[in-house]
């Protein structure tokens, strides 16, 4: 590899226009991270060129502003390489009072040798809604994969909501039916919900589970939708069940569906 | 097989030779808190912990634990995610019990290793909330998280009879319901006179004990063979020093999350969880 | 649910609380017939509450729901590992907790009956746990139990020795089952049964509501001074 280090930091906001829809603010992408508007409030990523490498260093900022709605998607999974040490990606984001964010990209590969670093930051508003699927695949077909270690943190309203780690590649956890057992793609989408109302009448939210995957209620105003799977296809399989699970649950509320229906998926 | 090690007892009989009198460099006695860890690590602690299996139960049914090998997997997958969130969260909670427990606050000040901890922002029940809101948010599935605090308050009422401290009290007054189980462990070490170091030991261990026993009940297999096992994981690398409760470890593992909630569906079931 | 209420902690002399009544004995004899059976007879004069540990799942728990014979809110189930002996005797944590739940859900109670799985001969229950206990046999099981003793057969309080209706088919001779239990009882009393045929279980009820009665006298709060 004699590529050189790539840094790269793209940007991404959004605002009100005069008639009160959703305006992209800021689209600033830096190679290899590039976006593409699709449509109104909707953003494609587009990896021009590889990568990530080892040694790269990528950061995305996305900030939804007050009442405005965000969809993020990409255009193709990412594949993680090896290279000139660690890779790294990392993810800010601000979702603002009233502001709806999904974001549904493709899986993430991890290839051969690759030795990758994700971090997400969610920062959300009291009453922001939030669709956030995040994919891992262990190697390309018949690949074993190299080493990842992601977390994702998200906060409500400046309380924990969800704070998650994986670690693929590391021989304590690969293969242990405690962590992933047989699978090869590790998947979540979490949705955020009505926060439970207080009081005697309040339905406790009730998990559901399904061959492989988990609705899981959490403990604040959100629903982690967690998948095990052997191949991508079967993991967006299982998410998306899960995904629509959730919309059953959150019944009438306008916020918990409309906005966040799951992206249309790439699969059958 | 192996016999007894010969070079063992030699180190260990060094150590154990020394005069009482000697302490460490925190001018502690070297035994200090050993004896609160033995009680709490003990599968005998009359705490409730011997109904829960920690998805083992679930495991040998499906079949994804069926011998000593994929035990073994399933006790390091375990150590290594919910065992080392559990040592950071008891280790966590059990410094900043320490830091509640000192009379002097300039004690905190800056140098002592209790003020980098978050536990002198807050009031120590304000303070306990926010650790079970960090715990709660490592713990997608609601019945782990059920599991946990029903062990964590059994716990407490266990603890609190046997070392009471005012930390237990305003930890048990601050979480009605009953803290996590790794936070109720930690205050309930710092009770016992144990170091953070030492209630993140006792939690990464009671982490895969558990599942251990349950599946030498379940499956039958031979004891020996599940305590070597046990013998063998390591502990010591899930135990960290913890200064940001909200950048402690979050390690997942989806298995486990699976496994619960299909263990509470389960018709049949002689644990817990 | 919260029982962390001081006033349970530190109180295990039973002062303001209901009396615990550990029911215990092998699998079969017919623990789970005579809680129903006790609280057909004494539902209708006592607050009651019971807490079942299921060797299985919530069989036990279930299986008194449905009769019907108490408020099925008020019936707990506790999960056991695989050793119901552990539950009521060596680590009894997850049985206080759920009689100190029944107790602050329903309280105040006058009883709370804690039945355990069935286990084997030598299962008693911590007096951490039960104030008094009754250890249930049944005439099936052989007429040389009581003989064999052991320490649910010699220390219960009272000894219940069940299914007398088929002591005829079984071979079972209720004489020898009762000198042999007197024997190794140093007096405490046994009472014979068959709760197929006296749904009530009456002696047993009349025993039970006794002890009951002479618990309040010894531990109301008036009495505290």
């Amino acid at each position: 590899m004699t590529k050189a280090l790539v840094r790269a930091r793209a940007i991404l906001r959004t605002g009100l226009d005069d008639r009160g829809l959703t305006r992209i603010e800021t689209i600033r992408s830096d190679p290899p991270l590039t976006l593409r508007q699709t449509a109104p409030g909707e953003v494609h990523l587009v990896s021009t060129g590889a990568g990530p490498l080892g040694g790269d260093h990528l950061r995305l900022d996305v900030e939804v502003a007050e009442g405005t709605s965000l969809t993020v998607r990409s255009i193709a999974s990412t594949l993680v390489l090896p290279g000139a040490g660690r890779s790294l990606m990392e993810i800010h984001v601000y979702v603002a009072s009233g502001a709806t964010l999904v974001f549904a990209p493709e899986p993430t590969v991890l290839a051969a040798g690759c030795d990758h670093r994700m971090t997400t930051a969610v920062t959300l508003a009291a009453d922001a809604s939030l669709f956030w699927r995040e994919e891992i695949v262990f190697g390309r077909h018949g690949e074993r994969p190299g080493r990842c270690h992601s977390r994702f943190d998200a906060t409500a309203g400046g309380r924990p909501l969800l704070r998650q780690e994986f670690v693929v590649g590391d021989p304590e956890a690969d293969g242990s039916p405690a962590v992933f057992g047989t699978a090869r793609c590790v998947g979540s989408t979490l949705i955020t919900t009505e926060t439970p109302a207080e009081g005697p009448k309040s339905e406790p939210r009730e998990a559901e589970v399904a061959e492989g995957v988990a609705v899981l209620p959490l403990a604040g105003p959100g629903t982690l939708v967690s998948a095990l799977a052997a191949d991508a296809v079967e993991l967006r399989k299982r998410l998306s069940w899960g995904e629509s699970r959730v919309s059953v649950q959150a019944g009438s509320p306008a916020r918990a569906t409309v906005g966040l229906r799951p992206p249309a998926s790439r699969f059958p | 097989m192996d016999g007894p090690a010969t070079g063992a007892p030699a180190v260990n009989g060094a150590t154990l030779g020394l005069p009482p009198t000697q302490t460490a460099a925190s001018g502690m006695p070297l035994t200090h808190g050993l004896a609160g860890l033995l009680l709490l690590a003990d599968s005998r602690l009359p705490a409730g912990g011997h109904a829960h299996s920690g998805g083992a139960e679930e495991a040998c049914r499906t079949g994804a634990i069926s011998g000593p090998e994929d035990l073994a997997r399933f006790l390091r997958g375990r150590l290594a995610t919910a065992g080392r969130v559990a040592a950071a969260l008891a280790w966590s909670a059990c410094e900043a019990a320490q830091a509640f427990s000192r009379p002097d606050k300039e004690s905190r000040e800056p140098g002592s290793p209790a003020s980098s901890g978050q536990a002198r922002v807050a009031d120590p029940e304000t303070a306990w909330r926010l650790l079970d809101a960090e715990a709660d948010a490592r713990i997608a599935s609601p019945a782990q998280r059920l599991a946990g605090r029903t062990q964590g308050r059994l716990l407490i009422r266990t603890a609190r009879r046997i070392w009471p401290s005012t930390a237990l009290e305003t930890l048990a007054r601050a979480v009605p319901d009953g803290a996590h189980h790794p936070i109720a462990l930690g205050v309930a070490a710092q009770a016992a006179g144990c170091t953070p170091d030492q209630a993140a030991m006792a939690a990464a261990y009671t982490s895969v004990t558990g599942a251990a026993t349950a599946a030498v009940r379940l499956l039958g297999l031979d004891p020996v063979t599940v305590h070597r096992l046990l013998a063998e994981l390591p502990y010591d690398s899930v135990i960290a020093e913890q200064h940001d409760w909200s950048a402690l470890p979050a390690h997942a593992a989806p298995a486990l999350d699976l496994l619960a909630e299909q263990h509470l569906r389960t018709e049949v079931r002689l644990f817990v969880s | 649910m919260s029982a962390n209420h001081d006033d349970h902690h530190d109180a295990p002399d039973g002062h303001g609380r209901a009396l615990r009544l550990g029911i215990g004995g092998p699998v079969g004899s017919g623990k789970t017939a005579l809680t129903a059976a006790l609280c057909r007879s004494l539902g209708p004069s006592l607050r009651l509450g019971v807490v079942t540990n299921d060797i299985y799942t919530t069989e036990d728990a279930d299986f008194l729901r449905r009769a019907g014979v108490i408020d099925p809110d008020r019936i707990m189930a506790v999960q056991t590992g695989c050793c119901p002996h552990t539950a009521i005797r060596d680590d009894i944590a997850a049985n206080v907790d759920a009689v100190e739940t029944l107790e602050e859900r329903f309280g105040p109670l006058d009883l709370v009956i804690v039945e355990s799985g069935g286990d084997n001969l030598t299962a008693t229950f911590s007096r951490g746990l039960a104030d008094r206990q009754i250890f249930v046999l049944d005439v099936s099981g052989g007429d040389k139990v009581p003989r064999k003793g052991g320490p649910g057969v010699t220390s219960a309080d009272l000894l219940v020795v069940n299914k007398t209706d088929l002591a005829p088919m079984v071979g079972a001779d209720l004489t020898v089952m009762s000198r042999d239990a007197a024997a190794v009882r140093d007096g405490k009393p046994v009472l014979f049964t068959s709760i197929r045929e006296d749904r009530g279980a009456h002696s047993v009820a009349e025993w039970v509501a006794g002890v009951v009665d002479s618990w309040r006298h010894q531990h109301s709060h008036s009495h505290l001074s």
